[in-house]
């Protein structure tokens, strides 16, 4: 039958889907173009200029933002490392532990962080914080961190376990192999794209929380989220464009590798 | 493909049985001591006193929650009324979570649509293009959101270059400017759970009502959407719950005279108008909605796959 036209094919869905990309992009690329402004008014334009990339690492708030992004790079790699490793071992046990009484609890346990209301964990943790006499600080930020990034590792570490059938490592063991053999030099590679893409997205979402932090740091302590704040409170000027520019591309890259690593490996 | 083992992993995988009490022990710690844990000592702290500056005393008290309902006057001795303050605020918190979800289904309905029926190889770059700016930071987002939206700001220049207005429109610190800031948040989770829906939409519906005379809008309205609504629940759920307790978009594009649940939560902690039991309590009512939320979601879906 000849049809008159293609059933698939709303009109305007195109544009609506352009006009989408145009607005999750728009805000990010116009602060992008700002931040390469000359002139120290955030509304006119004065022409190309690095120098505020160069105030962020020199002028003088410099001392405060580098203190702030060591902090934030310490605590989402150490968070990441750990809730990555918890969450290779809790899917190995829920996905490859056969059937057990606490499979969905636990599963339900790991996703928590995601249905909990982000604003709920922060106060529900400075709480417990202070009921136990912790005093806050680095410490605090990392505790906390490494909680709600366990399920940002899990979830694709649990894909792509998923993907992978257990006959590998039934024929190593039937091959005299050890569980902790099969496990170490059997599944743990194959796993590898997953693991790495859940550590990815699970730096991302550390480097990216501001509400928890707010909570838990203490006084003087700062990511760099609670520092753009703190900034911003007072006005947007152009280094925090510069400084968002920045973090905005490492977010980016990081992105884009884990998307890259999970993907080559499902096309093959 | 999409049959079946949604909650499982290989055809019974057993292979670390006897492993799996100490492979699952560093979560059950983990999650216990900082989020189950937490969440328990905060139930706890909003039955308590409060301590002038922050911090409570350990005395049993019903004044959070009596607070946040009743109003008793300025000394406390006259009969209670509603206090609407508070019930108040929470219905702010509803209506701007919900007037941001159902823009992001105007818009996120068509965009998900739209990329499942491109060709196969091209629909992960399409996913990846939507998601990519989720991952930059919040609060980047949201200061670039303010931005762009002020009033001497780029938007404004741009309507005002084309002759489209005659004068800014003053946006910040509006209800519209808080709805843009969440839509902008949480905008991936409208288009993933809609896209993956559609994607396992069978056309041949379609084309068997096409085939009846069915317009393709009727169509849309009788057969597709109504495929695919597990799929639009899901994306509602996932934009009204974050939405619900945000802070950031209301405090930095909303001002002062749009406060939400966040922020009060928030001031309770911050500064010495501090009222920690206060927070704890709005804390507990906003994650019992929350909860009772997603339960409802929960047995809908399971309603839907029977």
């Amino acid at each position: 039958m000849a049809k008159r036209y293609d059933l698939r094919v709303y009109p305007g869905f195109r544009a609506v889907t352009f006009l989408c990309l145009f607005v999750l992009y728009a805000p990010l690329v116009v602060v992008m173009v700002y931040s390469f402004n000359a002139s120290p008014s955030i509304t006119n334009w004065e022409g190309l200029s690095l120098r505020w990339y160069a105030d962020v690492f020199t002028g003088p708030e410099s001392a405060k933002f580098k203190a702030a992004a060591r902090n934030s790079f310490v605590i989402a790699l150490v968070a990441a490392s750990v809730a990555t490793a918890i969450a290779t071992l809790s899917a190995t046990a829920i996905l490859r532990g056969g059937r057990f009484r606490l499979r969905l609890v636990s599963f339900g346990l790991i996703s928590l962080p995601l249905m909990v209301p982000e604003i709920v964990t922060a106060v529900a943790t400075l709480i417990f914080f202070n009921a136990i006499g912790f005093d806050r600080g680095l410490l605090t930020i990392l505790l906390a961190h490494i909680a709600f990034c366990i399920p940002f590792a899990y979830l694709p570490i649990a894909a792509r376990m998923q993907g992978i059938e257990d006959t590998y490592e039934q024929a190593a063991m039937d091959l005299y192999a050890t569980r902790r053999q099969a496990f170490v030099r059997v599944l743990l590679p194959l796993m590898m794209p997953g693991i790495v893409s859940g550590f990815l997205l699970a730096f991302i979402v550390s480097l990216d929380d501001f509400i928890i932090t707010n909570f838990v740091k203490g006084a003087g302590v700062e990511t760099l989220p609670t520092a753009i704040f703190g900034s911003v409170k007072q006005g947007i000027r152009p280094n925090i464009m510069a400084i968002s520019t920045m973090l905005l591309a490492v977010s980016v890259v990081m992105v884009t590798l884990s998307w890259l690593i999970s993907r080559r490996d499902t096309t093959r | 493909m999409a049959g079946g083992a949604a909650s499982g992993g290989g055809p019974r995988a057993d292979t670390y049985a006897a492993d799996r009490t100490w492979l699952l022990l560093p979560a059950w710690v983990t999650l216990s001591i900082l989020v189950l844990a937490p969440v328990a000592m905060m139930l706890v702290y909003s039955f308590l006193t409060k301590e002038f500056r922050g911090g409570v005393i350990w005395e049993f008290s019903l004044a959070a929650y009596d607070q946040f309902f009743f109003d008793r006057g300025l000394f406390g001795d006259e009969p209670p009324r509603i206090e609407w303050t508070y019930i108040l605020i929470f219905w702010r918190s509803i209506w701007q979570a919900g007037a941001a979800t159902l823009l992001s289904l105007l818009i996120g309905l068509p965009t998900a649509y739209y990329i499942a029926t491109r060709p196969a190889r091209q629909r992960a770059v399409w996913l990846f293009l939507i998601t990519i700016p989720y991952w930059v930071n919040l609060l980047i987002r949201t200061v670039s959101m303010k931005f762009l939206l002020r009033d001497q700001g780029p938007l404004n220049d741009a309507l005002l270059g084309l002759g489209v207005i005659d004068a800014p429109l003053s946006i910040v610190n509006t209800n519209l400017a808080v709805q843009l800031g969440l839509f902008y948040s949480y905008l991936p989770f409208m288009v993933l759970p809609i896209y993956a829906a559609v994607e396992r939409y069978n056309f041949a519906l379609s084309e068997a009502a096409a085939d009846l005379y069915a317009t393709r809008w009727v169509i849309l309205r009788r057969i597709l959407l109504p495929n695919v609504r597990p799929g639009i629940i899901a994306g509602c759920v996932l934009v009204f719950v974050p939405s619900l307790g945000s802070f950031l978009a209301p405090d930095l594009l909303g001002g002062a005279r749009n406060f939400m649940i966040g922020s009060l939560i928030e001031e309770q902690f911050k500064g010495n108008a501090g009222n920690w039991p206060f927070g704890a309590a709005a804390s507990m009512i906003l994650l019992t909605l929350v909860l009772i939320l997603l339960l409802a979601f929960a047995r809908a879906q399971s309603r839907e796959s029977r």
